[in-house]
């Protein structure tokens, strides 16, 4: 995947100014740096520049209030399966949640049930913009590996230094 | 004190002194004719309740603001929808609402008089005033559905059918339920003065009517009071039932067992 002249300002602040990246179509690559350089927005510019067959998830969790962790997976189905659903739910650690609503979840189950919609997703390859704030470390790890296992192409962004190891590459802004 | 005793004072203590208050300025006036007091109103009210008349008279009323508040609501629950869904609908109908709720009700009343018999007016009149109520709360709710949560649907390829029943709705449901329970009050002040106006031949309205032109004060208050008892019955029941299905709601949405 290519970004070429990639120039991105938010008022008078310049985050990319003509550069150009490029990120390969496959393993995991992660993007690095510290807060505020620009991580969240070249994984955005991707999934513009990519969008057929990419599944986004975002910084923050956007889940509805009034639907259960099951109906935010089948939601995002065509067609919905709750089969595949509790397959998603086991994958992120959620089983046993089907019927709780995001109020119900604590900040790591609600983050891990945004990751469960969005690998529900009928997709090719994942943007995944922080995918495990407030999961703890051997969680991230034990789903992570899942993640990979699936075969997909993932591009995301975090802070962990441990996840740098999962990387088959490390972007570093 | 207990909880019980608390809502007891809250309820019964201003009744007593505003009882009181209307009861020495009555004594003050000494004209049953320009304001009689409450027991004089009351004992109208006992000698009216047993009456055939009168809960033909009162539950008449009633069907009427509720079929035309209910109605009302419809409208505007239904036009807030479809002008947020389809841009022209807006063009279309939001002028309308404006000048609907900018009109004064007795003109509206008067104009509808010349085309429905008088039964329907207070229906018509109550559904007209009720529409804008809601349809201003629904719409306005609409206009501030998170964009977060709109560009989380298409981001994730929901249409735009699903967006409205997953996201818009539900969103929304709080403020049209606060609407219509306001709605419901002007319904019932535009119904019976719709009433007053046309009288119907069993309506509250008609006796409110009657009564003052009959110059029975007493009778004027007791019909009154009776409109005033029906619209707090109406709102408390409910209230009641839009308190339990939004508690429910809520404690679901506040992860509250």
């Amino acid at each position: 995947m290519e970004l070429r002249d990639l120039t991105v300002r938010f008022g008078d602040k310049v985050v990319f100014d003509h550069r150009d990246f490029t990120v390969p179509d496959e393993g995991l690559t992660l993007l690095a740096g510290p807060s505020g350089v620009g991580k969240t927005t070249l994984l955005r510019a991707l999934f513009d520049a990519y969008p057929g067959g990419s599944a986004f998830l975002f910084q923050e969790n956007r889940l509805l209030p009034w639907r259960t962790a099951e109906q935010h997976l089948t939601d995002v189905m065509r067609p919905p399966d709750r089969g595949e659903a509790a397959r998603w739910l086991e994958l992120v650690e959620l089983t046993g949640e089907e019927r709780s609503y995001p109020a119900q979840l604590s900040g790591g189950m609600a983050r891990r049930l945004a990751l469960g919609r969005c690998l529900a997703l009928p997709s090719v390859r994942l943007f995944l913009d922080e995918p495990f704030a407030g999961v703890d470390l051997p969680r991230q790890e034990r789903i992570l590996e899942r993640i990979l296992g699936l075969g997909k192409p993932v591009v995301m962004t975090g802070h962990s230094p441990e996840l740098e190891r999962w990387a088959d590459r490390v972007l570093t802004l | 004190m207990t909880r019980w005793r608390k809502a007891l004072a809250r309820v019964l203590l201003p009744l007593a002194v505003w009882l009181g208050l209307w009861q020495l300025l009555a004594m003050r006036v000494g004209l049953e004719l320009l304001l009689p007091g409450p027991w004089q109103v009351l004992c109208r009210l006992v000698q009216l309740c047993p009456t055939a008349g009168f809960w033909r008279a009162a539950l008449t009323t009633l069907g009427r603001v509720f079929l035309g508040g209910a109605l009302g609501a419809a409208i505007g629950g239904l036009v807030a929808g479809a002008s947020r869904w389809w841009a022209p609908v807006d063009w279309l109908c939001t002028p309308v609402m404006k000048i609907v709720r900018a009109t004064p009700v007795a003109s509206f009343i008067l104009l509808i008089w010349l085309w429905c018999t008088a039964g329907w007016v207070p229906v018509v009149i109550a559904a007209l005033m009720s529409a804008p109520v809601v349809w201003s709360a629904t719409a306005q709710a609409l206009d501030s559905v998170d964009p977060k949560l709109l560009e989380m649907a298409r981001a994730y390829g929901m249409s735009k059918a699903k967006t409205w029943r997953l996201i818009c709705l539900p969103w929304a449901a709080p403020a049209f339920g606060a609407g219509c329970r306001t709605a419901l009050g002007l319904a019932w002040k535009a119904g019976v003065a719709a009433e007053v106006l046309c009288r119907p031949r069993w309506a509250l309205g008609t006796q409110v009517y009657n009564a003052k032109l009959a110059m029975e004060t007493a009778d004027l208050f007791a019909w009154t009071a009776v409109v005033v008892c029906l619209s707090f019955g109406v709102e408390w029941a409910l209230g009641g039932v839009w308190k339990r299905w939004d508690g429910k709601e809520r404690r679901r949405r506040d992860g509250v067992a």
